[in-house]
């Protein structure tokens, strides 16, 4: 294992510029987190959760401070050096799914190789995580043919098709009822089991709960960072909520 | 695009641009095919002699109307001699007019042409029955006529023409000879003529004494340029003419004609193709504004490729391969309908007995082709800039 943190915040702030006046959405935000870590991140909707997402996603950059993902100063990279590494590092899954309708599962998870500078045996490597996700016999089906949490759980396989290191969930279970949702945790914990660190950007405390850190954020700051005591295993036929 | 429908009607405007060019080209190689071979039946080794001056280029006087009169019998005469042209075979002089001839009650208009003996020399005619006028016929004016064949069929129908008296204004011409049908040779239709002693058709007719025009046939091995020098240089002594640029007559070989003709043809063929590819910048904008609001219903996409690694270059490519795609779909469809309406065209002209040949050019195709992609990237370009330009949050966020 390396013996720096997959991510480091260094008074991180993010303000937007709207003519004369200017909004903090973070402001000094600090934190670090390790590689294998599950890590929920809460706050009630507009707090900056979101932005903060957005930036540890390297799909935005802070206005100060320093954010360095694997040792990377993330200020320092191109726009393509980002893209290259939220291809690789980083799997996204989002609350609305954003699958592409008319295509099939299987070309929906291939679609990361696709940008990826290793586009060797696409089909084997996308119905193998089809089918850790237990989608194996769904590859054919197009996407407005399968359930929400089929669909979420094809975001999942797309998500880790190229084996990144950093999982980002931002509200996984937010358009799922609790059986499918459950599924998602379920699935999001047996891989944090097999080391990959997960990033969970949720508003509810009991979703927040499975994960074993909850960093809590409201109006642009940081509010909170403790240590799950319970933390909860999503576990077959359990109902959330 | 996965919307067939939309896809297909935006590229319609490619479709019928490349189409229409095709249609044109084709069809304009059509039509000059038809107009040269109507030239070539009269012998491409021709040399035409115009009474009056004109450029080189430009038309003969005779086309604005004017009548001029500075050719004479005797210049034909001149002409004939191998001593002014070496290589002459055998030379024609011309006078038509415009006149009805009946026979008993029938009348029919025809072209009086007044031509001397050796007509049958110059031009590709033959004779079907009886015989042509003889030298001594026509310098003594006789009242004779070889009728072209739709003059023996409207004015005879099934009487034996041969040996009948017809009327030309108030002659009298006994008809020697039926012409066999030649249809129409370069647009005039040789089988409503009735040819007559030139002589006879200058004095009792018209009451001129010039000729409207003079036909040299040239051997085969004759050289064309030397053969129009040598024409000139021979009507220059006849007329008295030092300097060149009084010459009362132009003196061209039928090849210049189907150069000239061709010359013509073809700017107006590419005029009208050019007027067709206009059409191509209308379909050319269509593609772009259905890109645009493709790029628009798209937001989400393409945020959500960004997030997972596209860099803005990647979807700038994708975007315009799409457009591509569509314009190059367009210009084939496009190429399959000129192609098939350029072949009906020719299907139907060849029904109605012209010689029209069926012409579709490899580098216009290959043109049409890369023109399509041209337009592809040109109008797709602006969307596909657009689209690589989304900041993927906002658009992740898109509803």
């Amino acid at each position: 294992m390396a013996d720096y943190p997959l991510i480091e915040l260094r008074q991180l702030g993010k303000s937007y510029q709207s003519g004369d006046l200017a909004t903090d959405a973070l402001v000094d935000i600090n934190f670090t987190i390790n590689r294998g870590e599950f890590i929920s991140i809460m706050g009630p909707s507009g707090s900056g959760k979101s932005t903060l997402m957005h930036i540890l996603g390297l799909l935005d950059r802070p206005t100060s401070g320093q954010y360095l993902f694997n040792k990377h100063n993330i200020t320092e990279l191109s726009d393509d050096q980002l893209a290259a590494l939220r291809n690789h590092n980083i799997g996204f899954v989002f609350q609305a799914f954003n699958l592409l309708a008319r295509t099939s599962v299987l070309d929906n998870v291939k679609l990361p190789l696709l940008y990826s500078k290793d586009k060797n045996q696409m089909d084997e490597r996308a119905k193998a995580v089809l089918e850790s996700v237990g989608l194996g016999h769904r590859l054919h089906y197009f996407t407005n043919q399968i359930s929400g949490g089929e669909k979420q759980r094809v975001a999942i396989a797309r998500a880790l098709v190229n084996n990144p290191e950093v999982i980002f969930a931002d509200e996984p279970t937010g358009n799922l009822d609790s059986k499918s949702g459950n599924q998602v945790m379920q699935i999001l914990q047996e891989l944090n089991k097999q080391g990959k660190t997960i990033i969970l950007v949720t508003h509810e405390t009991f979703t927040a709960e499975h994960a074993q850190r909850i960093i809590r954020i409201r109006d642009g700051q940081l509010v909170g960072d403790e240590l799950v005591e319970q933390q909860r295993i999503a576990t077959e036929g359990q109902i959330l909520k | 695009m996965s919307n067939k429908v939309r896809s297909f009607l935006t590229m319609l405007g490619i479709i019928i641009g490349v189409g229409a060019v095709i249609i044109i080209m084709s069809v304009g190689a059509g039509a000059q095919s038809l107009i040269l071979n109507q030239l070539e039946g009269l012998g491409s080794d021709l040399i035409v002699v115009l009474p009056g001056q004109s450029d080189e280029n430009g038309p003969p006087s005779q086309a604005f109307g004017i009548t001029v009169t500075t050719l004479k019998y005797s210049d034909a005469e001149a002409l004939g001699q191998s001593k002014n042209i070496a290589n002459v075979q055998a030379v024609a002089a011309y006078y038509q007019a415009q006149i009805s001839a009946s026979w008993r009650d029938n009348d029919y208009d025809v072209a009086l042409n007044g031509v001397t003996a050796n007509y049958l020399d110059v031009e590709n005619g033959t004779v079907e029955k009886g015989r042509f006028f003889t030298e001594e016929e026509a310098n003594g004016a006789a009242r004779v006529a070889v009728l072209g064949s739709a003059v023996a069929d409207e004015l005879f129908g099934s009487t034996e023409p041969l040996g009948q008296r017809i009327k030309v204004k108030n002659q009298t011409l006994e008809v020697i000879g039926v012409m066999k049908s030649r249809g129409k040779v370069a647009f005039q239709d040789y089988d409503d003529q009735v040819f007559a002693p030139l002589v006879f058709v200058q004095k009792l007719i018209a009451g001129i004494d010039y000729v409207g025009f003079i036909r040299l046939k040239l051997k085969p091995e004759a050289d064309v340029d030397q053969a129009l020098e040598e024409a000139r240089q021979t009507l220059r002594e006849q007329h008295n003419i030092e300097n060149p640029l009084d010459d009362d007559f132009s003196v061209r070989s039928f090849r210049d004609a189907v150069a000239m003709i061709t010359t013509i043809t073809n700017a107006l063929k590419y005029f009208l193709a050019a007027m067709a590819a206009l059409s191509l910048l209308v379909g050319g904008i269509g593609i772009m504004n259905i890109l645009l609001v493709s790029v628009t219903e798209r937001t989400r996409e393409i945020g959500l490729r960004k997030a997972i690694g596209a860099t803005s270059s990647q979807i700038l490519r994708q975007f315009l391969l799409e457009s591509i795609c569509l314009t190059l779909i367009g210009g084939l469809l496009g190429i399959i309908s000129g192609v098939a309406i350029s072949y009906l065209v020719s299907v139907v002209a060849n029904l109605l007995e012209y010689k029209w040949s069926f012409v579709i050019s490899l580098p216009a195709l290959l043109v049409a082709i890369i023109i399509s992609m041209v337009i592809g990237i040109i109008f797709g370009l602006y969307p596909a800039r657009r689209a690589s330009r989304l900041d993927p949050i906002e658009a992740l966020r898109y509803e």
